[in-house]
């Protein structure tokens, strides 16, 4: 099977718009014929149901959660990109696609890019539209700051909770349309198998997690929007129950996977404190636009950060990066506090953390000041650590926090299997190797509401649909092998919990998979991985059974494919044979130790094959062409 | 540290529930409430009892899945908090802890503390919405909203959707979070159209779902984590009576 | 626009109808007291009985006085639907609820000073109103004095008025609430106004038992 990103001809900023009037539409009197389910209702479920529910079609939506408003969207913090140029800086819709495809170390597609930054404007509106209360200046117009890893003020933001309004306003766009009729939405559903006939996504078996019940649906197209799998590395910025369950289930049903090594590391989060820590959390990017960040001169300095003076402070960022100071991208801020802990600098009582100080904000700005801007942020961290970050300097420490792979998927948001169309973070688009802050929140609600609603119309109208039933033989044997699978797990009776599993499969991810990756460390990884993963089928153990609430077997079932997940991760970094983004290979950097792109050789994005258990995948090349910005090697001095 | 608890646990919606005595030990400040009962949780699979469920995801303050009732406060101790947010620091070695589900007819319990809170979502449903069509809609910046009123119906609906008002609340009332909804779209002029109706139907459903009145006894705003001011009752009450003209 | 009907029946509704009938008795009283001070005025009773025949002679005050007592029901029939409902909505009780760390002990006890008030309005009532009313009493002023020469119906109305002041400690301020005019503005103007009625109105009204109980004796022989 060769890879067709279906990338319409035409000049980039036509191509959409072209291809828009290209596709083919659905007879409104006929929409409600079509079935559609649209799994996970995060920011791109939650637009995109609500905007095919409004069009007309019949509309199936799924999620594990209890309500579509607890997706794990909520807790973006920072903000959203548009550019609208209100804040008359030079802003455009070519700049963001330039800096999006510079942002992502230039290994995501142009056309994707370029259609991303295009439709962003419309988004805002669309937000504002619902009721989303974007913060706005005295004069009643919208408000922007400005985030890493751009020049111009581009960023809309409601208070440090940008992502829980916008999920709040996608969301009632959704229950308006359950209320009118068109979406139904099925509450604590876990899709747990594709089912595909004649070649096409046909439906889902899902299992109701109130009574452990496996149910089947049956559709005319699949939609996935089931989130980043950042939870492979256990501890990570998502939510705890996020996870890769649908697309890897959909993964080996047909669907290739796009570019799984691509994870980002972000450097500004809470530290770990113990072996009970269960999740970080996550401290806003936009703490550096005035907090800045240090390690003491002196190895092992255990002295209280207020007794060193100036003199024996490296503020390195600034001193590496004198142009963007604190502002440099995610992947060059992480790497670099790791190895400041590394070499010996690192402090706290674990030494993996580095100072980041508002002392010189509060003197500047005043107390007063920096309370309006970070309140809430500050709070928080003193909420968890105990500590106050007024008057002693914060203790942050990278975290893995997002995922740019994910299901491949062509221009059309469709994955290899037709009628499956995967969304948000689930997919693998727009971001390369590294994705820009404010820019996940903007790619989940772009797909949503403004290309998957065309697309998705465009491949009902040129398709022909045979009647199925979910009696279908495809359906009853996705159906026997989810509970196969249940089955197996629940008759384990081992001695470790699926957290110690997974506790331990995470450590392995992040010592050797993590932010800073070399071909021995992947090798190795590549034979733990595996030996865990065999232990866990062996010795697991969940209790209760599997007809009622029970939190341990769907832990189960999510670690499991992670285990899976983790070891194509370590594959797919083994393979790339550069550092691009938020892949970083030890062997293969500057002599300031940035990341050293080979585009030769690996400017492509890697699509992987499912080939049967216990086989090795299959690597498919998408070659990427850049026609208009012509890659060059990042620079942030 | 040493910690008590008694939890309650209940298998399944049919099932009566009792109280059941846990011991958590080698507690420390540093962990939150929800580690610590993930701890006692792993005790428990180890020997082969079924842990205690209770609902949890970002376990940032965010996502309002979490909520249970920590000696006899929605939340437990502290203000402007939801129990994720709550660490051990809060507590003190031999502590003895009581921790109960949100107990209303309109959360049922589900299991040991977890409840059904798509209560919530119906009366979201009926019409705490703005009937925005994707698409067809006008610049942001072509309606103007002063920062003040922008920032007051932020602070309406920075709501959680957590329940703990409606546990808080001596008549479970649902009065706080349904203020929260109509108050936000009631401020920005994107709500006005459907203010009206808007208004009427969410209270007729909220009353559908059987949650209590609001006797203005004000513990929700207390409990609630993310503080919102009953000043969204008054206004909702506002709303409900200028709707009647 | 809901019907009459769906608006009254509706919780909401229910609560609006409570604190408008709560805000008509809390004038009701400021009528009563002023009324009933006439009886500290020193003349035999004279003034105050004139004002009762007044009042007992007057067609629209017996009308209104039926609009009254009828109101009261309506606050004790609609509080009473509102009470049980609001019990029904919390099915199962917690084991331990620290309700006491969030509210105030008025607004808890409001089903409490509910009921003792209306006890005392039923012996109230007995005592002074249905004499007047239906046993054709014509000096008034002489059975209030005989009351209060009782040291137990000093200390009954006294406690009375207790629960009454709690009664309107959180009533006052919650009926504005409902009413949705207790806005950040306006809520420290109604906290204000409110002292009136938990606090001046009670001890007025407890002026009256009190003065007759110490300083009344000879009036009575006087009227008698
Ligand atoms: C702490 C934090 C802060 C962030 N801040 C920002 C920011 O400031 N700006 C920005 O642009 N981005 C930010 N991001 C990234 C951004 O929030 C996410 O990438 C984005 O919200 C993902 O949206 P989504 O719709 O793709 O998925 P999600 O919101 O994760 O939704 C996934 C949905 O899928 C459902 N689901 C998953 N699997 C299944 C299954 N098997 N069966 C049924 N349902 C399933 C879930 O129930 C859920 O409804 C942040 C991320 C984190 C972790
Ligand atoms: C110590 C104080 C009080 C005295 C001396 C007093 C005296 C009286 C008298 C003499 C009457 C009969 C009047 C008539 O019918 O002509 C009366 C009626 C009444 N009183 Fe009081 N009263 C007192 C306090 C209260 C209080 C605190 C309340 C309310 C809670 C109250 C409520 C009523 C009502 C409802 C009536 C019947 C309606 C009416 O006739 O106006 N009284 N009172
Ligand atoms: C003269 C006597 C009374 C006055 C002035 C009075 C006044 C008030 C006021 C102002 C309120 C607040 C309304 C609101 O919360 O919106 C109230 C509430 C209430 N009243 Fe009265 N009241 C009186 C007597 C009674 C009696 C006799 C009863 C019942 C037996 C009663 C039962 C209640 C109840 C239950 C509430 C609370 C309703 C709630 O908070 O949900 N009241 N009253
Ligand atoms: S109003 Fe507060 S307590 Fe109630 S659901 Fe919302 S956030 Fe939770
Ligand atoms: S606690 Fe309950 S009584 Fe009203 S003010 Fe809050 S809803
Ligand atoms: S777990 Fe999300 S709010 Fe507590």
């Amino acid at each position: 099977m060769t890879l067709n990103s279906k990338i319409p001809d035409g000049p980039i900023e036509k191509k959409w718009s072209e291809h828009k009037f290209h596709m083919k539409l659905v007879n409104p009197a006929n929409r409600r014929k079509y079935k559609i389910i649209v799994v996970g209702t995060g920011l791109a479920g939650s637009s995109v149901a609500a905007s095919l529910g409004e069009l007309g079609y019949n509309v199936l939506a799924f999620s594990y959660h209890e309500s579509p408003r607890r997706a794990h969207s909520i807790a973006a913090q920072g903000g959203i990109n548009a550019p609208k140029n209100y804040s008359n800086d030079g802003d455009s819709v070519y700049r963001l696609f330039y800096d999006t495809l510079k942002g992502g170390d230039y290994r995501a597609r142009e056309a994707n890019v370029y259609r991303l930054a295009e439709v962003s404007g419309n988004i805002i509106d669309q937000c504002v539209a619902q009721g989303v209360p974007f913060a706005r200046d005295y004069a009643g117009y919208l408000d922007n700051r400005s985030f890493g890893g751009a020049q111009v003020a581009r960023t809309f933001y409601a208070r440090g909770q940008t992502g829980q309004q916008l999920l709040l306003g996608a969301y009632s766009a959704l229950v308006r349309q359950m209320d009118a009729g068109s979406v139904k939405f099925y509450e604590r559903r876990e899709m747990l198998d594709l089912v595909v006939i004649d070649g096409k996504a046909r439906g889902i078996i899902a299992r109701n997690l109130l009574n452990g019940k496996l149910e089947s649906y049956a559709a005319d197209a699949v939609i996935l929007a089931t989130g980043g799998y950042a939870n492979v590395f256990y501890l990570s910025t998502n939510a705890k129950a996020s996870n890769a369950t649908a697309i890897w289930r959909a993964h080996k049903r047909g669907a290739f996977f796009g570019n799984p090594c691509y994870t980002q590391i972000h450097p500004t989060c809470i530290p770990v404190t113990g072996d009970h820590q269960s999740k970080l959390t996550l401290m806003s990017e936009s703490l550096r636009n005035d907090g800045r960040v240090w390690v003491p001169k002196k190895k092992g300095d255990t002295r209280n950060p207020n007794d060193i003076p100036e003199s024996e402070r490296d503020y390195y960022l600034e001193r590496l990066y004198p142009s963007f100071g604190n502002l440099v991208p995610r992947d060059v801020a992480s790497r670099r506090a790791k190895e400041m802990c590394d070499n010996g600098f690192g402090v706290g009582a674990s030494k993996m953390a580095v100072y980041l100080d508002f002392a010189d904000a509060i003197k500047r700005l005043g107390k007063e000041t920096v309370f309006q801007k970070y309140g809430n942020l500050l709070d928080m961290y003193k909420q968890i650590t105990g500590e106050d970050p007024y008057t002693t300097p914060m203790r942050i420490y990278p975290a893995v926090h997002y995922t740019m792979g994910g299901l491949w998927v062509d221009y059309n948001l469709m994955s290899t299997i037709p009628g499956m169309f995967v969304l948000g973070e689930a997919n693998f688009s727009d971001h390369g190797a590294n994705r820009l802050g404010a820019s996940a929140l903007m790619q989940g609600l772009a797909d949503g509401y403004f290309i998957a609603p065309y697309t998705v119309s465009d491949y009902l109208a040129s398709n022909k649909f045979a009647a199925v039933s979910t009696d279908a033989k495809e359906f009853k044997e996705a159906e026997n092998s989810v509970t196969a699978t249940i089955n197996k797990l629940m008759g384990i009776d081992g001695k470790k919990t699926v957290d110690e599993y997974h506790r331990e499969f995470g450590k392995v991810m992040w010592d050797y998979v993590g932010m800073a990756r070399n071909k021995d460390g992947l090798k190795k990884a590549l034979t733990l991985l595996p030996k865990i993963r065999a232990e866990f089928w062996k010795n697991v153990k969940i209790t209760g059974n599997a007809h009622e609430i029970n939190m341990e077997l769907e832990k189960a079932q999510r670690v499991a494919d992670f285990m899976e997940l983790g070891e194509l991760i370590a594959m797919d970094a083994l393979h790339r044979e550069e550092s691009c983004g938020g892949h970083f290979r030890e062997e293969y950097q500057t002599e300031e130790g940035e990341a050293k792109r080979n585009d030769k050789k690996f400017a492509y994005v890697a699509a992987w094959e499912y080939k049967g258990p216990g086989k090795k995948q299959a690597l498919h090349k998408e070659d990427l062409d850049f026609e208009y910005v012509k890659p060059t090697q990042r620079s942030y001095k | 540290m040493k910690i008590h608890l008694k939890v309650w646990r209940q298998k399944d919606q049919n099932d009566e529930g009792r109280f059941v005595e846990y011991t958590a030990n080698d507690v420390s400040p540093d962990m939150s409430f929800l580690e610590m009962l993930d701890i006692v949780n792993i005790e428990l699979v180890k020997k082969g009892e079924t842990p205690i469920a209770f609902d949890h995801d970002c376990r940032e303050g965010i996502c309002g899945s979490c909520g249970m009732m920590i000696n006899g406060r929605a939340h437990g101790p502290g203000r402007g908090i939801a129990t994720c947010q709550l660490h051990m620091r809060s507590f003190q070695d031999g502590d003895s802890v009581v921790i109960e589900p949100w107990r209303a007819a309109a959360f049922p319990v589900l299991k040991d503390l977890m409840v059904d809170r798509t209560a919530f979502d119906r009366i979201m449903q009926a019409g705490g919405y703005t009937s925005a069509k994707t698409g067809g809609v006008p610049d942001g910046n072509s309606i103007l909203i002063p920062k003040p009123v922008a920032d007051e119906a932020f602070d309406a609906a920075a709501c959680i959707g957590c329940g703990a008002c409606v546990a808080a609340c001596p008549n479970s009332s649902a009065m706080l979070f349904v203020s929260a909804k109509v108050s936000h779209l009631a401020l920005l002029p994107q709500g006005q159209a459907e203010r009206t109706t808007r208004v009427q139907r969410m209270i007729a459903q909220m009353d559908e779902e059987k949650f209590g009145a609001c006797s203005n006894t004000y513990a929700c705003e207390a409990e609630c984590p993310k503080q919102i001011s009953v000043t969204h009752i008054a206004r909702l009450n506002r709303e409900f009576v200028a709707a009647q003209f | 626009m809901n019907s009459f009907f769906a608006f009254i029946n509706s919780s909401v509704g229910k609560k609006i109808l409570m604190s408008l009938t709560g805000i008509f008795l809390c004038t009701f009283l400021v009528e009563h007291l002023a009324g009933n001070l006439l009886l500290l005025k020193n003349d035999g009773g004279e003034a105050f009985d004139a004002y009762a025949h007044f009042m007992g002679g007057n067609p629209i005050v017996r009308t209104l006085e039926v609009g009254l007592l009828a109101l009261i029901l309506l606050h004790i029939v609609n509080g009473t639907r509102i009470w049980l409902s609001n019990r029904r909505a919390r099915d199962k009780k917690y084991q331990v609820y620290k309700l006491d760390e969030n509210t105030t002990f008025q607004s808890r006890m409001m089903a409490v000073s509910a009921a003792l008030v209306f006890l005392f309005l039923v012996v109230h009532l007995r005592k002074f109103w249905v004499p007047v009313r239906f046993f054709n009493e014509q000096s008034v002023s002489s059975l209030v004095y005989a009351t209060f020469q009782q040291p137990f119906y000093v200390v009954f109305y006294l406690v009375a008025l207790i629960v009454l002041s709690y009664h309107l400690r959180h009533g006052f301020q919650s009926a504005f609430q409902t009413l949705g005019w207790k806005t950040k503005k306006y809520s420290g103007m109604i906290e204000f106004v409110a002292v009136l009625f938990w606090l001046v109105i009670p001890v007025g009204f407890a002026i009256i038992p009190l003065y007759i109980y110490f300083y009344g004796g000879s009036a009575v022989a006087m009227m008698r």
